[in-house]
């Protein structure tokens, strides 16, 4: 699987993404600047956490106007998969590649620490190596993770299986108790309606090693491998 | 052209003021220092260099009260690279790596506007860390309080958190340690000490000290405003009712600035094109281009009028004394300015040549062509105040005797709720809420977490010359009613902690950073706490072998009259070789043997104990016998290494049955245990005396450390064993471990979200 990995001024988990796909795939993946309006044809492209131009104006939204996002709307159209984490889902939302938006958190602080997720489905490039209703632990480390979409398409997600994790208690109970951000619904992370770009608030690249938060986000980037090698 | 300027004595500015008495009291100057002044420069000065005089030689930049007290810390170790006197301390850690590490102080800032004076503290440190070529891979930070009840604490704790959270987490660099206190004495001066570690290949270390004539003199970074202007004069003065007027004194940051000059600065500086290069502190320009020439035995020339600026009509004396963030100074060689021009360009910072070189050892300033300011360098340093302030010793109090304080009481109720009390006093409660709120995981290198261990440990791959992965051990540390009780005890103590805690890990201590914040040093009582707590540190870090390597001095904590208590913070730097034999405090397996290493009198003097069940703040502090830390310690570092502890814990406040406690509620497992026989000390004291040199180790059947603690002459103890879902001492105390938990975690939150 070749990766490029995405970065804007601001960026500041690029390096942890690129560091688990290298321990998953064995290869460094492309890092792309964000001025770069073209780049290498990759099997899969990242947006990395971070704080791309500052957050200011709103998160996400400058970055989703750098030249390197026409390109990469270009081929997600073409259906190149994008997985987008954290301030990568927040750009992913303000560039229109997945649904919803994500506003500041309910209690209005920063927070970071682990957060246990129910999976939704297995049936994506980015979940196949999970099973549905499986409970896996990552951190999050966010200040705008409340994930919010209108009724109307909060139903469509929910119809059309785009809802990719959610918060829940360690057991595996979703009842608002393990949401550290008071997203509607619980959401942590959703698909496109083709299930090629998945956004999502916790970071899976900091769960891919026993010593350092454990492995439950590993197998998101086996999967990947295993779909797009 | 250069030697035209140096020549011409200053023009006078359009308004400039007549330099009045007054105007030298506002500028911090005591008369007799505005007399050496005068000498120093055979006239009267310019408003612009009475200001740099005055940053120059403010407590702040100059030391002048601390700096021979300061010597007399060891500072050399076989594995030193840079001692105090850059921009922050350098150690060698092997596999052709270096530890870059410094902490420093902001707290007047932090008082008078509590969001921006802490991101600021923490976007200083960072730069001072980065500026020696080092990648920051962990920040920490010590904070002190006042009193939970004064009505401006909650609003100082949410803004102090909400900045080093703001700063640090755009920065991207993980903050994992630190420590939380409360306590009245701060309730008109907090603490805020910030502390940042980089690691860079220990061939590519960047010093300040310039050279070579003609060279360019480069600023990079954001441009500069009006905002903190005389900072460092401010930092050095007591604070009266009037400090809030003190608010535009406090800069601004930006923390995507700095992210963009990090990644900015590493990439010029992975080219060969650098000279010298240093940040702008505190007196920003003036003190960086004064200190580079300084070092470098030069002269420079400074271009005002070149350099950038955020608003129109600024003068140079605001120019020079204006702290804005996220600036460097930087001197190339010669040609190079174009590709050093790209990268800034890159990182859409500002990049622009203000000045160069000169042989002169005159710093000299223009603004359009003018000379506006020529000052002869080299007496501005040596002829700077230094004084022997007189000081005397504050005397060791009585011990407090053991038997003669009161029990918890008779019954198990009733040391169950001494305990619970206890877990959740200010000083010891969780302090979740606080680091939950930074991003302590970011980096993917964080192996013990805050509250998982006694110091943060991050891993630090090999460079290309090793295999495998080996670990920084980083804590912070003091004890300041130690310190006010008794500051040669106190002083001795806090690096003892701080040792203790890296220890504790499995790894092996290297060196310090210390952040020394006191009161008014013209007191002969603060300067005499200055001195004992210097004397202390200096002793403990000769015996353990921990030299300090940087450092920060914060005088001048009092408000109205009333000073701080004293707290020399250490900030602590370890290695351990292979990151897979660390171990945390986390409790986490039943059936291990619980075994006390060290020896336990009932030590009640200055306890929390003491404090928060009697209402009592008095006594010795308890001894701190250095040949026994190090003897204690080493054992127990060589059994982690050995691989027969599964986790490990110093006792420090709150003592022995805290600390288990804390282990217990961390690793969500119980033990039971009773006081050994024949320790002939009360029960309350057992469990509560803060007894130094001791650690709790949790390990499989206890018997190979039971016995090669006989062996080495340590004296080591079983307690009794893991498991369960309670703490139960026999007879004494026996408590669900959600009941502590809860006593633990509720109060900081709780104590938050109330409505005043």
């Amino acid at each position: 699987m070749k990766a490029a990995v995405l970065v804007f001024p601001g960026s500041n988990r690029e390096g942890d993404v690129a560091q688990a796909i290298e321990l998953v795939t064995g290869r460094k993946p492309q890092m792309v600047w964000h001025g770069d309006g073209d780049f290498e044809k990759t099997d899969l492209i990242v947006l990395p956490g971070g704080f791309s131009y500052g957050d200011y104006l709103r998160c996400g939204a400058m970055a989703a106007q750098s030249p390197v996002m026409a390109e990469v709307k270009k081929r997600a159209a073409q259906g190149v998969p994008v997985l987008a984490i954290c301030n990568g889902f927040q750009i992913a939302a303000e560039a229109g590649l997945v649904p919803g938006v994500l506003m500041r958190n309910e209690k209005l602080k920063f927070v970071c620490g682990d957060v246990h997720l129910k999976v939704e489905t297995s049936q994506s490039l980015f979940t196949n190596r999970y099973q549905a209703g499986q409970v896996i632990k990552v951190p999050v480390a966010h200040a705008e993770g409340n994930y919010f979409a209108d009724a109307d398409t909060l139903k469509r997600l929910e119809d059309r299986g785009q809802i990719a994790f959610r918060y829940c208690a360690p057991d595996g109970t979703v009842d608002g108790s393990g949401n550290p951000n008071g997203s509607i619904r619980n959401i942590a992370g959703v698909f496109n309606e083709s299930k090629t770009v998945m956004g999502l608030m916790p970071h899976p690249e900091n769960a891919v090693e026993p010593l350092f938060g454990g492995c439950d986000g590993k197998a998101l980037f086996e999967g990947l491998v295993e779909a797009l090698s | 052209m250069t030697i035209a300027v140096e020549k011409n004595p200053p023009v006078k500015l359009p308004n400039e003021p007549k330099i009045t008495p007054q105007i030298v009291a506002e500028h911090g100057l005591a008369p007799d220092e505005y007399e050496r002044l005068l000498k120093i420069m055979g006239r009267e000065p310019t408003m612009v260099e009475l200001g740099i005089f005055s940053a120059m030689w403010s407590e702040h930049c100059s030391y002048k009260s601390s700096k021979v007290w300061l010597k007399k810390l060891p500072t050399k170790a076989p594995w030193v690279i840079q001692g105090p006197g850059e921009n922050a301390g350098v150690i060698d850690i092997g596999d052709g790596q270096a530890a870059i590490f410094k902490m420093e102080s902001h707290n007047h800032p932090s008082y008078i506007e509590p969001y921006q004076g802490a991101a600021t503290g923490v976007g200083g440190i960072m730069r001072d860390v980065f500026t020696m070529g080092a990648r920051p891979v962990a920040n920490l930070n010590a904070l002190r309080f006042g009193d939970p009840s004064h009505p401006k604490t909650r609003h100082l704790v949410s803004g102090v958190v909400a900045g080093i959270g703001g700063y640090g987490n755009c920065m991207g660099i993980p903050t994992v340690g630190g420590e939380t206190n409360f306590h009245a004495a701060y309730n008109g001066n907090i603490l805020v000490n910030a502390m940042t570690v980089g690691i860079a290949p220990s061939d590519r270390i960047f010093y300040a000290a310039a050279a070579g004539v003609g060279n360019p003199l480069v600023y990079v970074g954001s441009k500069t405003g009006r905002d903190g202007i005389h900072g460092a004069t401010m930092a050095s003065t007591e604070f009266n009712e009037d400090s809030e007027e003190k608010r535009p004194t406090v800069q601004v940051g930006d923390p995507f600035v700095e992210k963009l000059l990090l990644e900015a600065c590493l990439e010029l500086m992975a080219t060969d094109a650098i000279v010298a290069i240093q940040d702008m502190g505190a007196a920003g320009l003036t003190s960086s281009s004064f200190e580079m020439a300084a070092k470098g035995g030069l002269g420079v020339v400074v271009e005002l009028d070149k350099v950038p600026m955020r608003e129109a009509g600024m003068n140079p004396y605001e120019l020079m004394l204006s702290e804005s963030q996220e600036r460097m100074l930087i001197v190339l060689k010669p040609g190079r300015e174009d590709l050093a021009r790209r990268i800034f360009e890159k990182w859409e910072l500002d990049f622009a040549v203000i000045g160069h070189l000169t042989d002169s050892e005159r710093m000299v300033l223009t603004w359009h062509g003018d000379v506006v300011g020529n000052i002869p360098i080299p007496p501005l340093v040596t002829e700077a105040p230094m004084y022997e302030r007189p000081w005397t010793l504050t005397e060791l109090p009585a011990a407090v005797d053991a038997s003669k304080v009161p029990a918890p009481g008779n019954s198990i109720g009733d040391w169950n709720a001494a305990l619970l009390k206890l877990m959740g006093c200010p000083d010891l409660a969780s302090k979740a809420w606080i680091w939950h709120q930074y991003d302590h995981l970011i980096m993917g290198n964080t192996a013990i977490r805050p509250q998982d261990g006694d110091a943060a440990l991050v891993r630090v791959p090999k460079g290309a010359t090793g295999a495998g992965h080996k670990g920084l051990a980083m804590t912070s540390d003091c004890t300041p009613r130690y310190v006010q009780a008794h500051p040669e005890t106190g002083g001795r103590q806090a690096v003892a902690e701080a040792w203790r805690n890296i220890t504790a890990t499995g790894a092996t201590p290297l060196a310090v950073t210390d952040n020394m914040n006191f009161g008014n040093p013209q007191k002969p009582e603060i300067m005499g706490q200055f001195a004992g707590a210097i004397l202390g540190m200096a002793e403990a870090c000769r015996v353990l072998d921990f030299p300090v390597v940087s450092g920060n001095v914060s005088l001048y904590n009092e408000t109205e009259g009333r000073p701080i208590l004293p707290t020399p913070t250490i900030g602590a730097v370890g290695v351990i070789e292979d990151i897979g034999h660390a171990v945390g405090s986390r409790l986490t397996q039943a059936g291990l043997a619980i075994i006390l290493v060290g020896e336990t009198r009932g030590w009640l003097g200055q306890s929390l104990y003491l404090r928060e069940l009697h209402g009592r703040e008095d006594g010795a502090p308890p001894p701190v016998d250095l040949a026994v830390e190090r003897r204690n310690g080493d054992f127990v570092r060589g059994q982690i290494l050995a691989d027969r502890a599964q986790a490990c814990h110093d006792l420090s406040d709150g003592g022995l049955l805290v600390g288990l406690a804390e282990m217990c509620i961390a690793g969500g497992t119980g033990v039971t245990m009773k006081q050994p026989a024949g320790t002939g000390v009360p029960s309350h004291a057992f469990f509560y005396g803060e007894d130094q040199a001791r650690y709790l180790v949790a390990s499989g059947s206890g018997h190979d450390i039971l016995e090669a603690a006989r062996a080495a002459g340590v004296p080591a103890v079983l307690l009794g064993y893991s498991g369960g879902a309670s703490l139960v001492v026999e007879g004494l105390v026996s408590l669900p471990l959600a009941d502590i938990k809860k006593a633990h975690e509720d109060w900081l939150p709780a104590y938050m979200s109330a409505v005043e």
